[in-house]
C-alpha cells in the first residue's frame, strides 16, 4: 500500500547477507570446485579437443570440423558402432521395461514372504559387471554352458548364443535385463504410490486383472516409466563393461557386438587419437539429448501426471 | 467416491459371492506364488551355477550334459586360483580397500557438507549451482573421460590410484549430494533454529544435528559407493596399467583373459567378488534399496 506513493525501494538486504553467501558458498564449495575442475574445464577442454589432431605426446592441431566429417562420411566402423548401439538400445529398452513392469507387478502383490522374494530378484544389481559378464559367457556357452544343456533336454538345438553374429547382441541385452534390478526397484516404487481406490473402482466397474493393468497401471505409472525409458536409453549409449570382458575388446563376432563405447575406447586408449574419440564423445552426447528432448516433447501425448499440468 | 457404489447388489446372494470370490483369491494367490518362485529360480539361477561351478572340477566342467550340483566337491579350487601363477589376487584385494577406505569418508564428508548448503542455506546462485550439479549427472562421463586422462597424464597420476580417489573428494557425486538433499529437506527448521538461538554455527548444526539425524541416507550413500568402487571398471581400466596397481575388478578380467578356458577358477575369483557384496545387501537392503530409489542410478 506505501507503494503507491513512495518510490520504491531496492529490497533490503539482511546485515548478514554477506556473510550467509560466504558461509552458503563455503558449504557448497567442494561441489563448485568440483563441477569447474571435473566437469566444466574437460568439458570445454574436450569441446576443443574434437576440432583438433591430437596424438597425446605431440600438442592438439586446430584441424576445424575435420574429425566430424570423417566420422559421418567415411569412418564405417562408427556406423557399425553407433547401428549396433541403437539396435541395443531398442531392445534393451523395451525388454527392460517389459520384464521390470511384470516383476513389479509381481512383486507388489500382497503375500506372504514378499520381501523375501524382493531380495532374491534384487540380488543381480550387486553383482560386479565383470562378474556378471563372465557368468553369462559360461551360461551362453554353446557346447557346455547350462542354456543350451536346457534346450537339449527338451530336444532343440540351442543357438550359439555371444558366438554367432545374429544372436550376440540380443545376448547381450538379455544380460543387461538381468542385471538391471534397478529398473524394477523403481517401478515397484512407483507402484506403492498408485492409489488402492483406483484399483477398487475399476474393479466395481467390472474391469478384469488386465484391463485394470492398462488403464489404471499403466497411466498411474506413466512417469515412472518415462523416467525409466529415459534412463534406459543413456545406460544403453554407456554399455560397455560386458561387451568389453566378453569380447576382449574385439566387439566381435565380426563387430556384431562393437558398441559405441568399445569404439571410442579403442580410437582414445588404444590408436590414442584423443582428438577424433572427443567428437565421438560428443556426437554421443548429442545423440542422447536429442533422443531426451524427443522422448520429452511426446510426453504429454502419454504421460499422465496426476492434478493435471505438469511444472 | 468409492463408496457410493458399494451397495448390496440384490440378486446374488451375498454368501455366495463371498466364498466364489475368496476361492479365486486363494487361486491366483497360488498363482502369485508360483510365478514368485518360478521368477526367482529364473533370477538365481545364473549365481547359484556360478557357486557350484567354482567347486567343480575342470573335467566335470567340460562334460556334457552339465551338472546341476558338482559330483566331486572341489574346495581345494578356491586356494587354486586365490594363488594362481602370474596372479596376485590378495594384493588386487588390498588395492581395492585401500581405494575404498581412501574414498568414502571424502564422499560422506563433502556430500553432506554440499547437501546442507544446497537445503538449508539461503544464498544467491544457489538454486544455478543446484541446477548445475543435477544436469551433470546427464553428461556422459565420456566427454570429460579423454581431457581428465589427458590431465592426470599431465600431472603424472597415471598407474596410481589418485584419478580414483580425488575427485570423490570434491562433492563425492551428485547423485549422492541429491540423495542428501532431499532428506535434510525434510528434517524440521526449527530445530536448527533453536541450535541458533543457543549460539551454533552451520557447521555444527550440520555435524551435530544434520548428520545423526540423517543415518540412513548417509548408510545409503556410504553402501552405494562401496557398491560403485567394488565394481568400477572403466575407471582402473583406464589409469591403472600395471597389474601391481591392479584392483579386483581388473584383476579378474586380465585373469580370464591369460585363462580362458579356467571356467572353474575364473567362477571361484567372481565368487569372490560377489559374495562380500552379497552379504552386505542382505545386510543392508533397505539403505540400498532406498538409495536407489531416491537416486535412481542405473549400472
Amino acid at each position: 500500500m506505501a507503494s503507491l506513493t513512495q518510490p520504491r525501494l531496492k529490497p533490503k538486504r539482511s546485515p548478514t547477507f554477506w556473510r550467509d553467501t560466504l558461509c552458503g558458498y563455503l558449504f557448497i564449495l567442494p561441489v563448485v570446485l568440483g563441477l569447474l575442475i571435473w566437469t566444466f574445464g574437460p568439458m570445454i577442454a574436450s569441446a576443443y579437443y574434437s576440432l583438433t589432431d591430437y596424438k597425446i605426446v605431440d600438442e592438439p592441431v586446430f584441424i576445424g570440423l575435420k574429425n566430424f566429417v570423417e566420422l559421418f562420411t567415411k569412418d564405417r566402423l562408427f556406423a557399425q558402432s553407433l547401428s549396433v548401439t541403437f539396435r541395443y538400445a531398442i531392445m534393451y529398452v523395451i525388454l527392460g521395461q517389459v520384464v521390470g513392469l511384470l516383476l513389479a507387478k509381481l512383486l507388489t502383490q500382497r503375500v506372504r514372504g514378499l520381501s523375501f522374494f524382493r531380495t532374491l530378484f534384487y540380488l543381480p544389481i550387486i553383482v560386479p559387471l565383470v562378474a556378471s559378464a563372465l557368468l553369462w559367457r559360461y551360461m551362453f556357452n554353446k557346447e557346455y554352458g547350462p542354456i543350451n544343456a536346457m534346450f537339449q533336454s527338451v530336444g532343440l538345438q540351442g543357438p550359439n548364443w555371444l558366438g554367432s553374429p545374429d544372436s550376440a547382441l540380443f545376448s547381450m541385452v538379455i544380460i543387461s535385463v538381468w542385471t538391471g534390478a534397478v529398473t524394477t526397484i523403481i517401478y515397484v516404487a512407483g507402484l506403492q504410490q498408485v492409489p488402492e481406490e483406483l484399483y477398487d473402482s475399476a474393479k466395481i466397474d467390472g474391469a478384469n486383472a488386465l484391463q485394470s493393468f492398462r488403464f489404471v497401471t499403466i497411466p498411474m505409472l506413466s512417469p515412472t516409466i518415462f523416467f525409466n525409458v529415459v534412463t534406459g536409453i543413456i545406460a544403453s549409449f554407456q554399455f560397455f563393461i560386458p561387451a568389453f570382458v566378453i569380447t576382449q575388446g574385439e566387439g566381435g563376432p565380426v563387430y556384431s557386438t562393437y558398441f559405441y563405447n568399445l569404439n571410442l575406447y579403442d580410437k582414445a586408449f588404444r590408436w590414442l587419437e584423443m582428438g577424433y574419440a572427443s567428437a565421438m564423445a560428443w556426437v554421443m552426447f548429442g545423440i542422447i539429448i536429442a533422443l531426451t528432448l524427443l522422448i520429452f516433447r511426446s510426453s504429454p501425448l502419454w504421460v499422465y501426471y496426476e492434478g493435471g499440468v505438469r511444472e | 467416491m468409492t463408496r457410493a457404489m458399494d451397495l448390496p447388489r440384490p440378486t446374488v446372494d451375498a454368501h455366495q459371492l463371498n466364498a466364489a470370490h475368496r476361492r479365486r483369491q486363494r487361486l491366483s494367490q497360488g498363482l502369485v506364488y508360483v510365478l514368485l518362485i518360478g521368477g526367482a529360480l529364473t533370477f538365481m539361477l545364473p549365481l547359484i551355477l556360478m557357486v557350484s561351478t567354482s567347486l567343480k572340477s575342470y573335467t566335470e566342467i567340460n562334460t556334457y550334459p552339465p551338472s546341476f550340483l558338482p559330483k566331486e566337491w572341489l574346495p581345494s579350487n578356491y586356494p587354486e586360483a586365490w594363488n594362481y601363477q602370474n596372479t596376485n589376487f590378495p594384493l588386487w584385494t588390498q588395492n581395492t580397500l585401500t581405494i575404498l577406505l581412501l574414498t568414502v569418508p571424502g564422499v560422506l564428508l563433502t556430500s553432506s557438507l554440499c547437501a546442507y548448503g544446497f537445503a538449508r542455506l539461503k544464498f544467491p546462485g544457489r538454486n544455478l549451482w543446484f541446477i548445475l550439479v543435477l544436469a551433470s549427472i546427464m553428461l556422459p562421463p565420456q566427454v570429460t573421460l579423454i581431457p581428465l586422462y589427458i590431465l592426470f597424464f599431465k600431472l603424472g597420476w597415471l598407474n596410481t590410484f589418485l584419478p580414483l580417489i580425488v575427485p570423490p573428494w570434491f562433492g563425492g557425486g551428485a547423485l549422492n549430494i541429491f540423495l542428501l538433499r532431499q532428506f535434510f529437506m525434510q528434517i524440521p527448521r526449527e530445530l536448527d533454529e533453536a541450535a541458533i538461538i543457543d549460539g551454533a554455527g552451520h557447521l555444527r548444526i550440520w555435524w551435530s544435528i544434520y548428520l545423526p539425524l540423517s543415518r540412513p541416507a548417509l548408510v545409503s550413500v556410504a553402501l552405494l559407493t562401496i557398491l560403485g568402487i567394488w565394481n568400477d571398471f572403466l575407471g582402473p581400466l583406464i589409469y591403472l596399467t600395471t597389474p601391481n596397481k591392479f584392483t579386483l575388478a581388473l584383476g579378474l578380467n586380465m585373469f580370464q583373459g591369460l585363462f580362458v578356458t579356467r571356467t572353474d577358477y575364473i567362477m571361484v575369483i567372481s565368487s569372490l567378488m560377489v559374495i562380500p557384496m552379497i552379504l552386505l545387501f542382505l545386510v543392508a537392503q533397505r539403505y540400498i534399496v532406498q538409495g536407489f530409489v531416491t537416486s535412481g542410478l542405473k549400472g
